[in-house]
């Protein structure tokens, strides 16, 4: 029982569907998450994989119809989200669990200081008074890296780094056990990136939270986080600590994630960029989701749906591949 | 000594704003030799972008010269400069908004071939385009296709197809892997190195992603407010970086690698500051960690340090 004290945010057998009239969008199919206290997960894959429907479902964030939500379990800090009434997700968006967008240029409200945006969530969640709030707005904005004394200048005397650091001073103002972090980093300069990075990690290690980054870019999660799970059509399709994944990685896109990517210590290695394109959500293969794209895909590949299963310590994988006891993939030869 | 097929002169883009001159490209010299890839690669605002459309005069140089093959095209004729671009074409970063969303992919590519007159005979121009998509790895079945119907990447080859249309000797590319995602940007990476290689092309490749530049390019110039602050050769700059901001850009590059020794982070502090009639002292100024009075007191000079490798920074010598 001590474990489940630990568990931040429990996710089992996630899907999110949006029906439509002329089609049905499978955008996250099956999908279980955990994380505990202090812990990092990143969540990696390209455009269309489900990464922010995930993220937008565990916050009950999506629009519904056409959106149809359904799991086994979906809690956290042990308190049951599915079941929730308008008012007391409201409770918890915010309070419980924040959510930083990739976009800050469109996140902030522009008639409104920044001082007054990280207030309100205070005076909402914390029932704080008036006074009390704006002062610990201020204080935010230090944390984060800005002096307290522009809390009365509006979103567009900022630039996008300080608008960005401004979003994250709303973000944790109420302590957040969970943080969802959609791209944070991903509109900004790779300097200011650094920056806000640094901050991030920072910030994590003092307040112990939790924190889900979604991201594109391997770099990063192999610098903020500490276990990842790779996302390929609305599915994890390999998960496991850093080490794992990086070092021994198992799945065939995994593998060809990093195949696509320049190598920057050595900048003559060719680039073997995966073919094909991701299937169309609406309309996906009955197989495993990857088989039209992957040079490893065999006939079972191609009929069946791999399930995720364990390949010893934290590592898992969905590879029907597997199932021949002699199958190995190129990068893992290379790692051992 | 190898032919140099563009040389940048001085060259300034200014642009009256209500609060003053705002100095995009202030004082830009180089030179790129035939069939050698320049990267240029600074953060937003830096004046990458604006470097490579006041090049082709698609923003009209507010001075300096551009010399290419030999001829200064800041003098031509808006008719001789047409006649020009032929050689100079160029390539966005943007496939979903740089494409008439009315046009099928067969008309978007067949319209330079017609507007330039270079084809005249219907067959012989629908030949042309069949040539030009199997060149760029669309498929046939595409030719009637619109740009809504296609992804990120397609949409991308059919800017280059356009590009490659007037077979040109020079292409720039503003940031054309940027809006894709990794499995694409390295389809797209290949298929401009193959171009390069095969129609011994000259690229200027503008990007702010520092791993693909060190992959793509023979010389990387880095951009910081409007000037040039280093260049060199793509392994002496990624091996030996001098100016503290290029160090810093290099450091903050992620690794997609677990259990390595990172490099320790240069954390810069604040962010860019404003372009609008800058005073007379070092760009980078006000966020090196190495500034001293002298950096306040005049702008640094471009200084050539080692045979090929640029710098300018008061400083450089500390930093050897």
């Amino acid at each position: 029982m001590e474990e489940q004290k630990d568990m931040v945010l429990e996710v089992e057998n996630l899907n999110v569907k949006f029906v439509m009239e002329e089609e049905t969008v499978e955008a996250v199919n099956n999908i279980s998450l955990h994380i505990k206290k202090g812990e990092t997960l990143g969540l990696v894959g390209e455009t269309g994989a489900g990464k922010t429907t995930t993220a937008l479902s565990i916050m009950r964030l999506v629009d519904s119809p056409p959106g149809v939500l359904e799991c086994d379990k979906l809690e956290v800090c042990g308190q049951d989200v599915m079941g929730m009434s308008i008012t007391e997700l409201e409770h918890i968006r915010g309070g419980l669990v924040s959510m930083i967008f990739q976009d800050p240029m469109t996140s902030l409200n522009p008639v409104f200081t920044v001082g007054q945006q990280i207030a309100e969530s205070l005076e909402r969640h914390e029932h704080l008074n008036k006074n009390d709030a704006w002062k610990k707005a201020e204080d935010m904005l230090e944390l984060v890296g800005i002096p307290r004394e522009r809390a009365i200048e509006y979103p567009h005397q900022f630039s996008g780094g300080m608008k960005q650091r401004v979003i994250i001073a709303i973000a944790l103002a109420c302590s957040p056990q969970l943080l969802i972090a959609d791209e944070p980093t991903t509109a900004l300069d790779v300097t200011i990136q650094a920056q806000i990075l640094q901050l991030m990690r920072e910030l994590k290690q003092k307040k112990d939270t939790s924190m889900i980054m979604i991201t594109h870019d391997l770099g990063i999660v192999a610098e903020t986080c500490d276990r990842v799970a790779v996302m390929y059509a609305g599915k994890i399709i390999e998960e496991g600590n850093l080490e794992e994944v990086f070092n021994h990685t198992l799945h065939p896109y995994t593998e060809g994630l990093f195949n696509s990517l320049p190598n920057i210590k050595n900048r003559r290695s060719k680039l073997e960029p995966i073919r094909g394109l991701m299937p169309d959500p609406t309309n996906l293969p009955r197989g495993c989701a990857f088989a039209p794209r992957c040079n490893y895909a065999t006939d079972a590949c191609r009929e069946r749906r791999p399930e995720l299963v364990s390949f010893g310590g934290t590592h898992k994988a969905a590879c029907l591949a597997y199932e021949n006891p002699d199958f190995h993939i190129e990068r893992g030869k290379k790692n051992g | 000594m190898a032919e140099n097929i563009l040389e940048v002169k001085h060259l300034k883009k200014y642009f009256k704003t209500a609060r003053g001159t705002l100095h995009a490209v202030d004082d830009v010299s180089f030179t790129i030799e035939k069939g050698k890839t320049l990267g240029i690669v600074g953060e937003s605002g830096c004046g990458k972008s604006t470097t490579g459309r006041a090049i082709l005069r698609l923003l009209e140089p507010t001075d300096g010269q551009v010399i290419f093959n030999g001829q200064d095209i800041t003098a031509l004729s808006s008719s001789k400069m047409r006649q020009m671009r032929r050689d100079m074409q160029i390539i966005f970063q943007d496939p979903f908004s740089s494409l008439d969303p009315k046009k099928t992919v067969s008309q978007t590519i067949a319209e330079p071939i017609i507007e330039n007159k270079i084809l005249k005979d219907k067959k012989a121009i629908d030949a042309r385009v069949r040539e030009l998509m199997a060149t760029v790895g669309l498929a046939e079945r595409l030719v009637n296709a619109y740009p809504h119907e296609l992804d990120g990447g397609r949409r991308q080859r059919i800017g280059i197809a356009r590009a490659l249309a007037m077979e040109p000797k020079f292409i720039v590319c503003d940031e054309p892997v940027s809006a894709l995602d990794v499995s694409i940007q390295a389809q797209i990476l290949n298929l401009l190195q193959e171009l390069k290689e095969q129609m011994g092309l000259t690229f200027i490749f503008i990007t702010h992603d520092l791993s693909v530049v060190n992959h793509f390019a023979d010389e990387i110039a880095v951009m910081y407010l409007g000037q040039l602050i280093e260049k060199a050769p793509t392994e002496e700059l990624f091996d030996h970086p001098v100016h503290p901001y290029t160090r810093a850009l290099l450091s903050a590059i992620p690794i997609p690698e677990v259990g390595i020794e990172r490099p320790e982070r240069i954390l810069l502090r604040g962010e860019i500051s404003s372009p609008i009639d800058p005073p007379d002292e070092c760009r980078f100024a006000k966020r090196c960690n190495y500034v001293c009075d002298q950096c306040h007191k005049s702008c640094p000079q471009l200084v050539e340090i080692s045979e090929g490798h640029f710098v300018s920074c008061h400083l450089w010598e500390n930093f050897k």
